[in-house]
């Protein structure tokens, strides 16, 4: 059963780019008040970065009369990212392994591979009439920091 | 992204200044090496210490970078990695492909 909301951010944005700055803006300031570390915040917004790129370049084909809607929702334990688009959708289990050999000097294939790696869960919605709804889950930490030290690797020299 | 270019050793050295992500940084990445290339540049440092994030279109110009320079005979080399970078090509498994220096010396050293 989800649990309560406490607070919900939505924003509709055009397919550009440059878009993705107001909402990492937006991330940046709504992780201020929530226990979450800043390390572990910064990889959140990787994966958040990620999230919306694949809305506008591959979801929405990069037409600015398509829209992306984002709803940061902020719950007791967590918070829930959705990033949707009015792209055709895909076939997530069809993205291919960016760790095989065969792909490693590949120029694509990594977003999701990203932001599985940095947040604690990620799912797919698709709707009847086309469009994708990821959404990305990360726990609060009872300490005060991340539930998962999973952040990017740096620390795993 | 600001990318500024100078020459050591016979090496062509990228200071790279910013974010590597997608829409600015990646595509002044890409420019900025193949201008170099086409100006007959075989060795190329691209200094990374003044990186401030990646994201994966920029990891893609990273191996992108690599694939045109290593094509044409020369080195492409990465030194003086901010953490965070390096992490995210750690976790992607390209530090077993992308040449990594500790620092400018090391790097300039290992296409001389």
């Amino acid at each position: 059963m989800p649990e309560p909301v406490q607070q919900t951010i939505r924003l509709s944005i055009d397919s550009r780019y440059e878009n993705i700055e107001l909402v990492q803006a937006v991330l940046d300031e709504t992780l201020e008040s929530l226990p979450i570390d800043e390390e572990t915040g910064y990889w959140m917004g990787i994966a958040l970065r990620e999230a919306l790129t694949n809305a506008i370049k591959h979801g929405n084909a990069l037409d600015p009369e398509k829209k992306v809607e984002v709803c940061l929702a902020v719950g007791e334990s967590g918070l829930d990212i959705t990033v949707e688009d009015q792209g055709s959708g895909f076939d997530p289990g069809a993205v291919a392994d960016p760790l095989a050999p065969d792909n490693l000097l590949k120029t694509e294939g990594r977003g999701i591979f990203y932001m599985r790696r940095f947040m604690d869960k990620i799912d797919y919605d698709f709707g009847a009439e086309g469009g994708t709804k990821v959404r990305l889950h990360k726990e609060f930490d009872a300490s005060g920091g991340s539930a998962e030290a999973n952040q990017g690797g740096a620390n795993e020299d | 992204m600001k990318i500024d270019k100078r020459q050591r050793d016979g090496a062509t050295i990228l200071d790279l200044q910013g974010r590597i992500t997608i829409g600015e940084g990646d595509v002044a990445l890409r420019e900025a090496v193949l201008a170099a290339v086409g100006e007959g540049a075989t060795n190329i440092l691209l200094n990374m210490g003044r990186v401030r994030s990646i994201d994966s279109s920029g990891v893609g110009e990273l191996v992108a970078a690599y694939t045109t320079v290593t094509n044409r005979g020369g080195k492409l080399r990465l030194f003086s990695m901010p953490s965070r970078v390096l992490g995210v090509l750690q976790i992607t498994q390209l530090v077993t492909v992308l040449d990594i220096l500790e620092d400018e010396d090391e790097a300039v050293a290992s296409v001389a």
